[in-house]
Formats: C-alpha cells, structure tokens, sequence
C-alpha cells in the first residue's frame, strides 16, 4: 500500500504532482497557521489573563504565572521537538501533527473555558499552566511534521519555494491573532470584553482546528516516509539515532549553530523586538504600533515565498547567510534612525500647543487619600503629539512619604506620530522582515535536506526549536538587560544596547555558517 | 579550509566558556540570588536548562571541529 502510494505519486504528471501539492500545503499551512495563531493568542492576551488567572498581590499565582511564560517556550518546545518528533520518525508524519493540532486546539479552547481564579481559587492558575505547557508541547511537534511533510512531496528543485508556504504561518499567524482581538475589542464594550469577550479569540480556535483536522485527516502519509517504512527502513530509536550516533548528533548541532540561532535571534528581532522597542523605548502609542507593526508584517510576508523560491535557484545558504549578513550590519543605524524620528529636540511646539489639566481621584473610603494626576500635551508644529501623566499621592498633610523622602510619582509617556513618521517606520520595520523572510523563508527546505528521512522529523525539529524558543526567546530578557544597564552606565546610544545580543549571536552564526555549511542544496531522497 | 576549521574549534570552544562563565555569574546567579519569585524561576532555567544547551552545545561543535569531524571528507 505504501510503496504503492509512493510509486503512484512518482509516476504522476507535473501538473497532477503540482495539484496535489497545493492540497499538502493547504492542509499543512492551515494547520500551522492555526498552532502559532493558538500559541500568540495567548501572549497577546497576557494582560487579561494576569488579572483573571495570576493576581499580581497572590506570590504562588505570580510564580505559576512565569512558569507558564517561561517555561511553555524555553523548555517545553524542544521537548514536544523530541517527543513528536520521535513518533514522527517511527508511526508516519501525517498522523502525529494530526496529533499535535488537536492537542494545541483543545488546549487553546479549554483556556477559553476556565472560570477565573475568584470563581474556583488555585485550580484556575494551575488549569492555566498546565493547557499553556501542552501548548509549548504541541507547537514544539507541529513544525517538524509539517515542513517534513510538504518537502517530502515536493519536487526537488522547488522544494525551497513548496516549503516557504509553511514559513510565513508563524507571520501570519502572529497578524491574525492581532486581527481577531482587534474585532473582538471593537464590536464589545471594554466592560464586556473584559468580563467575557477575552474568551472569544480563544474559542474561535476549536472552530479553526475542526476544518483543518478534517482536511489532513484525509491526506495520504508522505510518499518518502510511506515508502521507507514500507522497505523496513524507518528507524526504531530515532532519538538514539539522531543524538547519540555521532555522525547525525554533529548535523545537529551544525544546524543549530549554523542557521537556526541566527534565524531565531532575527526572527524575534523584527518581528518582537522592533514592537517593545516602540512601545517601551520610543514611548509609541500602542494603537499605533498595532498597526504600523501589522502592516509592516503584511506587507513583508509574500518575501518569505519569494525567498524561499530563490534558494531552489541559488542556493539555501547563499539567501540565509546573506540576510544574516544585511541584518547584523543594517541593526544599529536602523534602531538609530528609528530613535531619532522622535526626537523632540529637533521639532517646534506649535503655536497655543501645551495643554496641562489636574484631576483629582479621592479614595473611597478614606476622603483625605487622593491621588493627583498632571497631564500635559505638547502638540508639535509636525503635528506628533507627546502626552505625559504624572501621577502624585497626596495624603492630608500633603504628598505621602516613603523612606522620609515624598512618594516618586509615577510618570507614564506616549507618543502619538505623525503620519509621515508612522510611515517611515513601517518602511524600517518592514525592512526587518526582509532580514527575517530572507534567514526564514529557505530554512524549512534546508533543515529538511540535512537529515535522512528515517530520523528527519527529530533531527530538524530540535535545532529549530532551540533555535527560536531558547535564542530568540531568550532575546527579551537579555535585551532588557543591556538596555538597562547602558542607560544606567550613561551610554549616549544606551537604546541601542539591546541589539548587541541579535547581532552577536547572528555574527558567531553567521560565521559558522559561511565555513560549514554546504554550498549546494542536498538531495532528500534517501 | 579544513584546517580553518580546525582552529575555529578553538575559537567556539573558548566562546562557550565566555557565555557559560557570564550567564553564570551575570545572568543566572544574580537572578535565583535576587528574592524575588519570578526571577528564581528564570534563574533555575538558565542555569539548569539554556547554559547546558548554549554553553555545552557550543562547547562540543567546537570539540567537533577540532577533531576534524567537520572535515570535507568526513560529509
């Protein structure tokens, strides 16, 4: 049955093979799509869920509250690489990312369904947690299957191109997850969204999954991977195979630290980075970076296609260690101009453009507590806005004091841009997901191509996934870090600190990359 | 190139020990030492979970390289 399946799909025409190789990218990108849409939903609700699931003034909720940030990405994902991967290798591709996407439907659903943490108390955080980490587990399995699955259908001198389909879901999916909590948001009240509404975008999930589950349900297994098992030649300890035989183990790493790190760091650094750095440094309005950051994906996503088409015809290493390349010089003087597009100092305050109102918020319960904002607005004569709320504690005897020094007021910014500013940094944020669709779009092919396909689903999963989850999620936190300390150190260019991690990382990549890899693309049918 | 290799095994096994000692001592002690909970969490990751992987990981690509197993005639 298998090698018939095979033998069949060989002897196809070019226009049949072709038919049936939208059918395996549809079935496989939509399902893709689905997992890091489920995955992003989560991340992008992280404020809701806090007040629903993790209260701040609760220690154990906050601590179950960073086990689930961190762990469902650092830990978990390579670890759902090695489990499914393994089941890959062993039972087929087709049936374990059918797996892999009920697992990350359900999971996404039931987060929908959990009454909050004052309705059922501690079993709400650890319900929370425990569908978050399946999640992690899930998308770890999903990657791996469905990139193996659609290079295994394609034709070899298009295999970059059919791949590249798979690569612009985790885009695409990250701009739809953004697109359906914007129509949530906007057809509730902010009362309703916040009571119920939040549960929406988590529900719509199940809905998402059914269709694409129905769709791979019946699609046949790989024609590679049907036809190696049928000849007894699929692997009975893939892990053992793939990580403790030496000669798979040193692939591993080289595509570890050869393509996915680099990838991982320029992948989180256009597509997050560049968000919390015009939200956090540049003091943007979050409306705003909304959608400047939308369009900017938008508009950069039909790269990943055009990429990936272009390793087929040059090579998968010439087109990733060139993005890698432009990325690691372009960081700095990009981050730079985007810094300096809001420099105040350079713009006129329009006439009649300062307003300044005091509000006065009493406590309820104790008449002589009130909390004192100053807003000021400055209008500039470019038409960018500046708005600053400072707030003031104010006791009965005047400001409250701590440490016998009064009470820090705390003072929050934002930026509202003029449209020719908006503009310009949609252009410098789609410029990075040029760097991104360029490292991003061939890797898929080129992972695949690595390995043999008794053990490739393992192989290629966790290289990937250590890649993006541990290097690229690691990118916040160390970021931060530096940003922090250079401005505390008194560094003239302290906003651009941060970028020193992507760029070193990218740059050691880069390195290894330009000496080990392989210049031609690899043949997969072994 | 072979030989390039080679000594660029040195180079990534030298790195890793830099990013092993500073995710140590920069990163992960000061995060589990800080008091506060989320922290110990990130804290316990690097130093149990990312520093094994990046630092050890490095550390035998570049034990790799030096033995020559990223040769052209070992592909």
């Amino acid at each position: 049955m298998s090698e018939k399946h095979y033998e069949s799909y060989e002897n196809m025409t070019e226009k049949q093979k072709n038919r049936t190789i939208w059918s395996v990218i549809t079935a496989s990108s939509l399902g893709t799509l689905i997992e890091w849409y489920d995955f992003y939903i989560f991340g992008s609700l992280a404020v809701v869920l806090a007040t629903k699931f993790f209260p701040a003034d609760n220690p154990t909720a906050a601590f179950l509250s960073t086990l689930a940030t961190f762990a469902a990405g650092f830990v978990v994902r390579p670890f759902g690489a090695l489990f499914f991967g393994r089941l890959g290798d062993i039972i087929g591709r087709k049936y374990t990312f059918l797996v892999t996407l009920l697992i990350m439907g359900f999971s996404t659903f039931l987060i929908g369904c959990i009454p909050s943490y004052e309705t059922i108390g501690f079993m709400a955080p650890v319900l929370v947690l425990i569908l978050r980490l399946l999640q992690g587990l899930a998308l770890g399995g999903e990657y791996g299957g469905a990139a193996t699955y659609v290079a295994e259908y394609a034709q070899p001198n298009r295999r970059g191109y059919w791949t590249s389909w798979i690569q612009t879901t985790a885009t695409a999916g990250l701009f739809i997850s953004l697109i359906v909590i914007l129509v949530t948001k906007t057809s509730l009240s902010a009362e309703e969204f916040d009571g119920w509404g939040w549960r929406i975008p988590f529900w719509i999930s199940i809905l998402m999954v059914g269709v694409s589950y129905i769709i791979r349900k019946n699609m046949k297994e790989s024609p590679l991977f049907a036809k190696a098992k049928s000849e007894g030649k699929t692997s009975k300890n893939p892990l053992k195979e793939s990580f403790g035989n030496k000669f798979n183990f040193k692939f591993v790493l080289l595509a570890l630290f050869g393509a996915a790190m680099g990838q991982g760091v320029i992948w989180y650094t256009g597509q997050f980075y560049a968000m919390s750095f015009l939200q956090k440094v540049m003091n943007v309005e979050s409306a705003q970076v909304d959608s400047l950051m939308a369009t900017a994906l938008f508009l950069g996503t039909p790269f990943f296609v055009f990429f990936g088409w272009l390793s087929d015809k040059i090579g998968r290493k010439a087109v990733m260690m060139t993005g890698m390349l432009v990325a690691i010089l372009a960081y700095r003087p990009i981050y730079d101009s985007m810094f300096k597009s809001v420099n105040f100092e350079t713009k006129t305050v329009a006439a009649n453009g300062i307003t300044e109102k005091r509000t006065v918020k009493v406590h309820d319960k104790i008449a002589t507590d009130s909390l004192i904002t100053f807003h000021k607005e400055t209008l500039y004569s470019d038409g960018t806005l500046a708005k600053k709320d400072s707030i003031v504690h104010w006791s009965a005897t005047g400001p409250v004091m701590k440490d016998g020094k009064a009470e820090e007021p705390k003072v929050s910014q934002s930026v509202k841009l003029n449209d020719d500013t908006k503009w310009y940094l949609v252009l410098m944020v789609f410029i990075q997901v040029i760097f991104v669709t360029m490292v991003y779009g061939p890797i898929a092919a080129f992972l695949v191509e690595m390995f043999p396909v008794r053990i490739r689903y393992t192989s290629m999963s966790l290289p990937y996934h250590i890649g993006n989850g541990v290097f690229g999620g690691l990118l916040p936190a160390v970021a931060t870090y530096l940003v922090t300390t250079g401005k505390e150190a008194g560094h003239t260019a302290w906003y651009l600190e941060g970028l020193w991690y992507p760029i070193g990382v990218a740059t050691v990549c880069l390195v290894i990359g330009i000496f080990y890899l392989k210049s031609k693309n690899n043949n997969i049918h072994e | 190139m072979n030989g390039l290799k080679k000594i660029l095994g040195f180079v990534w096994i030298a790195v890793a020990l830099i990013v092993g000692y500073f995710g140590i001592t920069v990163l992960g002690i000061p995060k589990i030492t800080s008091g506060k909970q989320e922290d110990l969490v990130f804290g316990i990751i690097i130093l149990f979970v990312l520093m094994p992987i990046i630092s050890g990981g490095l550390g035998i690509f570049g034990y790799y390289s030096l033995t020559g197993e990223y040769s052209d005639d070992k592909k």
